[in-house]
């Protein structure tokens, strides 16, 4: 395309370019100018080289210098550390549970603690939580008991949710976690909305939503993200990049540079982090937040990381991935041990705490599952209410035929469901 | 089926009725007090949101050209201006998007009405409306209350096609959790959008593109602000004694024009305007079968598994020993709508096909078997 002509055009006016030469090689368009080019080019399809990755931590859980990030003090650090141990021996116990046959289904969040944690760590209770279902560190940070979880997984009528979920479905109102869905990205644009309702109320608030890899290809994710940054909303969208969505791995997910350069093309600020290094995820979220709320501004945090466990207690990954990469994962790329050394480096931390720590934690979660076991299931009455806030006419009837009914039958009725 | 054959032959031999000669019959409204004035359903959609927006600073409405264009039907006139853009948004072309937004902030603290151009566009959103907003209060044990209107123009308009012209009553009110409202006159558009905006749960508001520029006559009562209609109570809109018609939306005016040919050929007919499609007034139904012992359905959605099917279930369980003749549903044709005028009207339900089931159920005509 690129006549002979063209070129010395061109040659001739590169040194006599005025003003009004250069007015007449822009387009006034909505969004601002655009330049004119006379070369036939189309813009790449992928970078020239990946959009890098935010890291504070090396392998060695040593401090990069030059690093760039927010201090954690002490008694910060070890919440941090000892509630990512917590959520590894609970994945752990709650696993087994469901091995037993105890609990119908569980997920774990193996390989995902640092995003879990130091995210929660670097925002304020009074920030919104809209989960996905592998952020139950999140919740663990803000005080949800292990009773609590146990409960929920076990679906006893002391559960927030009245049983009336799939365990890990965990929602708590006085934790401003909103209650997990089982569909996926649905949380995207309800994090938005949120968001928009925290702007009108001028909250000194914003809202988190995380989901993951697979997630981003949902019209939701899309939408969401181009409304945010058209309503300027508070919300941080956090995408943990495991690799896997159940047995599809990215490359079949999408072929952008992953997920972050999205942002760019809504309008969203963003940035990629080492999602299995505490430090970078805590500063990371920390500058997000600060963004979302003093400028009204949405911003997207690509983790990178790896869902070291199966996706849930319905899947075997080793059918479809090799052993070796989750084993090096697991053990080379772990964010815990990882965080432990910089802890230990500060002196904050040695073997013996560690050991008591984790012996502590089993115990207690032991504990809180055979308590939740032996709690009463929830009761006829749950099965009604709550579908609207006052129960219709013919749900009030059908309650009361089936309580008639079960004391018509009590034997033909289970023991477990109190009247 | 029947329903379907019988309406193809009704509306072949009568295609001099047009559609505009079918307005909507006012006459049962006409005893309402001196003060009563008239109203378009526009202006009462309008009014009603208005009045809501200023008692209640949480309420917004967010849809695409709700704001500067005033909405694609003008129901959201002056709100802009009025409320801002704060509160009267403007959103990209998602509904999947503005719906689940609408339904997020929902769940924390506004009250969102969401305006579909037509409710053939909900069904890009369907998952937040059925998975989200009606599930949501009933998942987690009632700490997410969903306080949220989806509203918009539903079923057939006029030369749209399949695709704008779909009825998504019985769609949306099979979902528990859901609220689904369908108002006829300005009278129900007032009162029931205001009971729907002040309702915790969430409410699907199905409104008629036809309806919209009908004017009504409206009591003074109906003007207040304060003006509120219950959920879940149907309005019996004229009484009689020998057959119950029952009808909402558009189908409640050819009801009631039925209703004054079936009078001249001395059948008293009830009309029961539904108003509330769930939770359905099965008393006040089963009421009026057990005094007329004659049932008439019509809608204008599609017969299988429809709004009619429903009541008739109803019926059938709760007052059957009171039926005098098979109960007759009248519905749109069991057909993507066509848009040739000539076929779209052959899909649709027309007062003829009313009055000539109303006559079958009263023995006054002969049985549809017999002519098959």
């Amino acid at each position: 395309m690129h006549t002979d002509d063209g070129n010395k055009v061109r040659n001739v006016h590169v040194y006599l370019l005025s003003e009004a030469f250069i007015a007449l090689q822009v387009l006034d368009f909505p969004g601002g100018k655009v330049r004119f080019s006379p070369e036939l080019r189309f813009i790449s399809e992928s970078p020239e080289e990946r959009a890098h990755c935010y890291r504070v931590l090396d392998d060695d859980g040593l401090i990069i210098t030059g690093s760039n990030y927010v201090q954690v003090d002490e008694e910060k650090a070890l919440k941090m550390y000892s509630d990512m141990v917590t959520l590894q021996v609970m994945d752990t116990i709650f696993y087994e549970a469901q091995r037993q046959g105890r609990i119908s289904f569980y997920v774990t969040s193996i390989g995902e603690e640092a995003i879990n944690v130091a995210s929660a760590a670097a925002l304020t209770l009074d920030d919104l939580i809209f989960p996905q279902y592998r952020e139950p560190g999140v919740l663990l940070w803000r005080g949800f008991t292990l009773q609590e979880f146990a409960n929920q997984c076990f679906g006893n009528k002391a559960d927030y949710g009245k049983g009336r979920q799939m365990p890990i479905h965990y929602g708590s109102n006085k934790h401003n976690y909103f209650t997990v869905s089982s569909t996926i990205a649905t949380q995207i644009p309800h994090a938005v909305g949120a968001a928009y309702s925290l702007k009108m109320d001028n909250k000194n608030a914003c809202v988190v939503t995380y989901f993951g890899d697979g997630g981003t290809s949902e019209g939701d994710f899309h939408a969401a993200l181009n409304f945010a940054a058209v309503r300027e909303a508070p919300v941080l969208f956090i995408c943990r990049n495991n690799g896997w969505a159940i047995s599809t791995p990215t490359s079949d997910q999408f072929r952008s540079d992953g997920v972050v350069v999205r942002g760019q093309a809504y309008g969203v600020r963003s940035i990629r982090v080492d999602g299995n290094d505490a430090l970078a995820m805590y500063s990371a979220v920390h500058a997000a937040r600060d963004m979302a709320i003093s400028q009204h501004r949405p911003v997207l945090i690509e983790a990178l990381t790896y869902r070291v466990g199966h996706h849930s207690t319905s899947d075997d990954s080793t059918k479809y991935r090799p052993v070796k990469e989750i084993e090096w994962w697991r053990l080379a790329r772990d964010p815990v041990s990882r965080f432990r050394k910089w802890i230990e480096s500060n002196g904050w931390w040695n073997g013996e705490v560690e050991s008591e720590l984790r012996n502590d934690m089993r115990k207690q979660l032991l504990h809180a599952i055979q308590v939740a076991e032996k709690v009463e299931k929830p009761a006829v009455m749950d099965l009604f209410t709550d579908v609207y806030d006052v129960a219709p006419e013919n749900l009030r009837e059908q309650e009361k035929l089936l309580r008639k009914t079960i004391k018509r039958h009590p034997r033909d009725y289970p023991s477990d469901v109190p009247v | 089926m029947w329903g379907l054959l019988r309406q193809k032959v009704g509306a072949g031999s009568s295609s001099a009725l047009s559609m505009q000669r079918i307005r909507p019959v006012v006459s049962a409204l006409r005893n309402y007090s001196s003060a009563a004035k008239e109203m378009t359903v526009r202006e009462a959609l309008n009014s009603a949101l208005d009045e809501e927006m200023s008692a209640d600073p949480k309420v917004f409405l967010m849809g695409e050209e709700v704001g500067e264009y005033q909405g694609a039907y003008k129901i959201s006139k002056g709100l802009l201006d009025k409320y801002g853009p704060e509160r009267v948004l403007d959103t990209p072309i998602t509904e999947a998007g503005f719906t689940g937004i609408g339904v997020g902030a929902a769940y924390y603290g506004l009250k969102p009405v969401i305006e579909f151009m037509t409710f053939n566009f909900s069904m890009q959103a369907i998952d937040h409306i059925i998975n989200s907003a009606a599930k949501s209060n009933y998942m987690s044990a009632g700490q997410i209350s969903v306080p949220i209107v989806f509203r918009g123009p539903n079923g057939a308009a006029a030369g749209v096609g399949a695709q704008h012209s779909q009825c998504y009553a019985a769609w949306y009110a099979s979902c528990p959790g859901l609220k689904v409202l369908a108002p006829y006159s300005s009278e129900d558009s007032r009162g029931l959008l205001k009971a729907a905006i002040r309702d915790p749960d969430p409410v699907v508001f199905l409104e008629n593109e036809l309806l919209y520029g009908e004017s009504f006559s409206v009591s003074a009562e109906a003007l207040d602000s304060s003006f509120c209609l219950p959920i879940g109570k149907a309005k019996i809109e004229r009484e009689g004694k020998d057959v119950t018609i029952t009808a909402f939306s558009k189908m409640v005016g050819y009801a009631l024009k039925a209703a004054e040919i079936l009078e001249k050929e001395g059948i008293s007919a009830e009309v029961i305007n539904l108003r509330s499609i769930r939770p359905l007034d099965r008393s006040t139904i089963n009421a009026s079968v057990r005094k007329t012992n004659r049932l008439v359905t019509v809608e204008e959605g599609f017969p299988q598994h429809g709004v009619g099917a429903e009541i008739c279930a109803s019926v059938v369980e709760d007052s059957f020993g009171y039926l005098d003749a098979p109960v007759e549903r009248i519905t749109g044709a069991d057909v993507p709508m066509p848009y040739a005028a000539n076929l779209e009207r052959m899909a649709v339900p027309q007062v003829e096909d009313i009055v000539r089931a109303a006559k079958r159920a009263c023995y006054r005509a002969v049985p549809v078997a017999a002519t098959a």
